[in-house]
């Protein structure tokens, strides 16, 4: 019991700059833009917050950085993709490029650590929140568990993810204005600019939101986990996102669900490592780590079936008739 | 002068040097149906687009009820009560009717609110002009003919008191159509102003009370329907008398060359599509096969362009069985090569590359040809060549060989995969509906051409869904009902009735 609790407890930790970024693409690619810069976004976002929380000692202002930074990123997407109907892919790659360019050099000019940031004084991070009566029920069988195990414990950041973010795209999304004509300039641009709506400007718009989660996302990896930047400590994450929204079919919940999933596996990759499984014995780590990769090929592979993307995605919009 | 809906007086609209509409003047008055008919490219689609707010007319001025206004962009012509409905639909697919018909007016930054009036309002409109749109329907699940009516909802729910329909029947079947013309009736008598952009002469004739010939981006007339006849609109659409008919001496045909023998063919699931088909096609004959659509005319057609493989059956073409042949190549391409030509029904899904140049197109199919071909190379130099000896041939406009043949109106796309097949002088010619969506100069053309062929000793084998078409064409005509022949009859004899109970006989099996 303690065992699966502590398992899913790292699953939600690790699913939570997943699941950030997973909705930031939402937003882009729900939109018509395809975004394979999440990766970038996150990094830049990571080492901007950690800065500036170095520099003045609180994580706030490290978050603001953060989705600051990641949003100047974005707009930059959105001008080459929407403005100027460049090509997605290539402007996603070369925010990906900048990133991972831009901010060892920063770093190395600001802190000469190698292109890391120094550890984050302890005012200067994040911290886990525990809940009301937490540990006084800590002993109370399974519901004190979970509560106090699972649900208690975790960074603002992680509560904000699950308990704000989450509804607040879900409900935009499907319930709002700005939600439907999201949807209807990913599905048919055409469409909306005869019903006399901006398709540049809801472009922007969603790029807009798409960049403050990546912020939030990338916050939570340098401002909290870790409590420092690392270089390329986003690792693929942000692709990992991608592959979540596509596995969850451009829905908040179903994507949501994928993070998990990924999280899950990543949760269960760190707890076997060492660990000597019976008839096989120990596995050699590398095959461990592979398991979320794994994982993620398979299941877009072959479990989702056909993932029916927003029809309008990657094509730039250009008024024609 | 309120009695007019919308006024334009000396719309000009030039693109680069191409002038679209020159100095054009047309009255449409309050509570009437007013056709615009022109050939494709004559300016009529342009011109609706400057009244709907895409395009800026370059001189001239646009009245609206009565009072000069200028319109910028489709939100002003909404707010002005004109509605437009696209050719190409302008919907979302995954979206429902509802979400479709709020898109753009939602009332309010939560749907929630606006979808509820937006549900009354609907009930109202649908009851009163009969339209029979469900509000919770996917749009992407509904056929052409419901879509085209979530369009028309969308453009009332707006308010529009003017609306413009551009080439509304293209994409309907009759029934589709002859709804569709019932609701535009009721439409005008609850006093709402319809303009119809359209190519086809009967329904100018059928529904609109004036009409607007276009020409070449003038307009060349504005009458009363009641005062014109078919043929009159056709010389003003065209410019010139027109042939309705197709002057075709009477011929004697040659040897067999294609000779069909218990032809059948079984899908997956075992229906029968093509039964015990016998059937034979001359050198110098055109054979025309009439057939309500979906009767097993296109899956024979398939078949014999090798795209289709039979169950069972022989095909021979002068003598020589195909079916026995070695293929070593798709059996589409060695058909070509032995000189059977294929013009498929459907040109843009089939017949081209609708994002390839005209002259890469003209040679789809021919592509090992060696007058253009090096080895592995292409000449390029050759293949345009070509290309503007087959515009000047076949009258293709715009008389561009680097155009992509997506723009190409429909008649001239159809006239680039005519060229190509005809190009090849081939011996048996398969072609299927060559006339769809085509207008009604490049039909003219298109009968032309085919009787051209068949008198130059070729054999044609002709499917239609449109009798006049192949009565007029027919040496012989077959029928198809229930994928079998149901009947023959010479083309000199053959009478609308008369094919048309053969057409319905198949419905018994």
């Amino acid at each position: 019991m303690e065992q699966l609790i502590s398992l899913l407890d790292s699953t939600i930790r690790v699913s939570t700059p997943l699941v950030l970024a997973a909705l930031a693409g939402l937003f882009s690619e729900r939109s018509g833009v395809v975004d394979i810069g999440l990766e970038g976004k996150m990094l830049t976002a990571a080492f901007a917050s950690a800065a500036v929380a170095y520099a003045t000692g609180n994580p706030w202002l490290g978050l603001l950085a953060g989705m600051f930074a990641a949003t100047m990123l974005s707009m930059l997407h959105a001008l080459v993709s929407v403005t100027y109907n460049g090509n997605q892919l290539i402007s996603g790659m070369a925010v990906n490029t900048i990133a991972s360019g831009i901010t060892p050099v920063l770093g190395l000019a600001w802190f000469q650590q190698g292109g890391n940031s120094p550890q984050l004084d302890d005012v200067a991070r994040f911290h886990e929140i525990n809940l009301p009566f937490a540990d006084s029920i800590a002993n109370v069988p399974v519901i004190g568990q979970i509560y106090s195990g699972l649900l208690s414990g975790h960074c603002i950041l992680v509560y904000l993810a699950f308990l704000v973010v989450l509804p607040l795209v879900t409900w935009t999304v499907y319930c709002s204005r700005f939600g439907l004509r999201l949807r209807a300039v990913g599905e048919n641009p055409h469409a909306a600019d005869t019903a006399g709506i901006s398709v540049v400007r809801i472009r922007y718009l969603a790029l807009l939101c798409n960049g403050m989660l990546c912020g939030m996302a990338g916050t939570f990896l340098s401002v909290y986990q870790t409590g420092s930047f690392i270089k390329e400590m986003t690792a693929g994450k942000g692709f990992l996102a991608l592959a979540a929204l596509i596995f969850g079919k451009w829905r908040p919940t179903y994507a949501v669900m994928g993070c998990l999933l990924f999280a899950f596996a990543d949760a269960v990759q760190i707890r076997l490592e060492g660990v000597p499984l019976p008839f096989i014995g120990e596995i050699p780590s590398q095959f461990i780590q592979v398991i979320p990769y794994v994982l993620t090929v398979l299941l877009l592979a072959g479990f989702v079936g056909r993932a029916v993307a927003p029809k309008a995605i990657g094509i730039p919009f250009v008024k024609s008739r | 002068m309120t009695d007019l809906a919308i006024e334009l007086i000396g719309i000009c609209k030039s693109f680069g040097a191409v002038a679209a509409n020159r100095d054009i003047e047309m009255k449409v008055a309050k509570g009437s149906i007013h056709g615009i008919i022109g050939e494709n490219g004559a300016g009529k689609s342009t011109l609706m687009s400057i009244l709907y707010g895409y395009y800026q007319a370059d001189a001239g001025t646009i009245r609206v009820n009565g009072k000069d206004t200028h319109i910028r962009n489709s939100q002003e012509a909404i707010r002005l009560g004109i509605g437009m409905v696209h050719q190409h639909f302008m919907l979302v697919d995954t979206f429902t009717v509802l979400e479709n018909i709020i898109l753009g007016a939602e009332g309010g930054l939560v749907l929630k609110h606006g979808v509820k009036q937006a549900r009354a309002h609907l009930k109202e409109l649908n009851k009163e002009y009969g339209l029979e749109v469900d509000p919770d329907a996917v749009v992407g699940k509904l056929g052409v003919g419901l879509q085209q009516r979530v369009e028309i909802l969308k453009a009332l729910y707006r308010g529009a008191d003017v609306l413009i329909l551009d080439e509304p029947t293209a994409v309907l079947t009759p029934q589709e159509a002859d709804h569709l013309f019932r609701i535009l009736r009721t439409l005008k008598e609850q006093g709402k102003t319809v303009i119809l952009i359209t190519h086809k002469l009967r329904e100018v004739l059928d529904i609109t009370d004036n009409v607007s010939v276009m020409r070449g981006g003038q307009m060349v007339g504005n009458v009363r329907t009641c005062d014109v006849d078919r043929a009159g609109l056709a010389d003003l659409m065209v410019g010139r008398k027109v042939n309705l008919q197709v002057d075709k001496a009477q011929r004697e045909p040659g040897e067999v060359v294609l000779s069909v023998k218990d032809l059948n063919l079984v899908d997956r699931r075992n229906v029968k599509l093509l039964k015990d088909i016998n059937l034979q096609v001359r050198a110098g004959e055109i054979v025309g096969i009439a057939g309500v659509a979906g009767n097993g005319q296109s899956e024979l057609l398939e078949v014999l362009a090798g795209m289709q493989q039979p169950s069972t059956g022989e095909i021979f073409y002068k003598g020589q069985n195909l079916g026995t042949l070695k293929y070593r190549q798709p059996k589409a391409a060695v058909l070509r090569k032995l000189g059977i030509a294929h013009v498929p029904e459907d040109r843009s899904r089939e017949g081209l590359v609708k994002a390839f140049p005209n002259y890469e197109n003209a040679i789809l199919g021919y592509q090992c040809d060696r007058s253009v071909c090096k080895g592995p190379l292409y000449s390029r130099k050759a293949l345009v060549a070509r290309m503007n000896q087959l515009i000047k041939q076949f009258d293709i406009r715009p008389d561009n060989p680097m155009l992509r043949v997506g723009l190409l109106s429909g008649g001239n796309q159809q006239k680039v995969v005519l060229a190509r097949e005809i190009h090849a002088n081939p011996d048996l010619l398969l072609i299927g509906q060559p006339t769809r969506g085509v207008d009604i100069g490049a039909i003219e053309f298109i009968h032309r051409r085919l009787v051209e062929l068949r008198d130059a000793g070729k054999a044609i084998l002709l499917v239609s869904v449109e009798l006049e078409e192949i009565m007029s064409l027919s040496d012989r005509i077959l029928v198809m009902a229930g994928g079998q022949i149901t009947g023959e009859m010479a083309g000199k004899d053959a009478t609308a009735p008369a094919l048309g109970l053969l057409m319905g006989g198949g419905d018994k099996h």
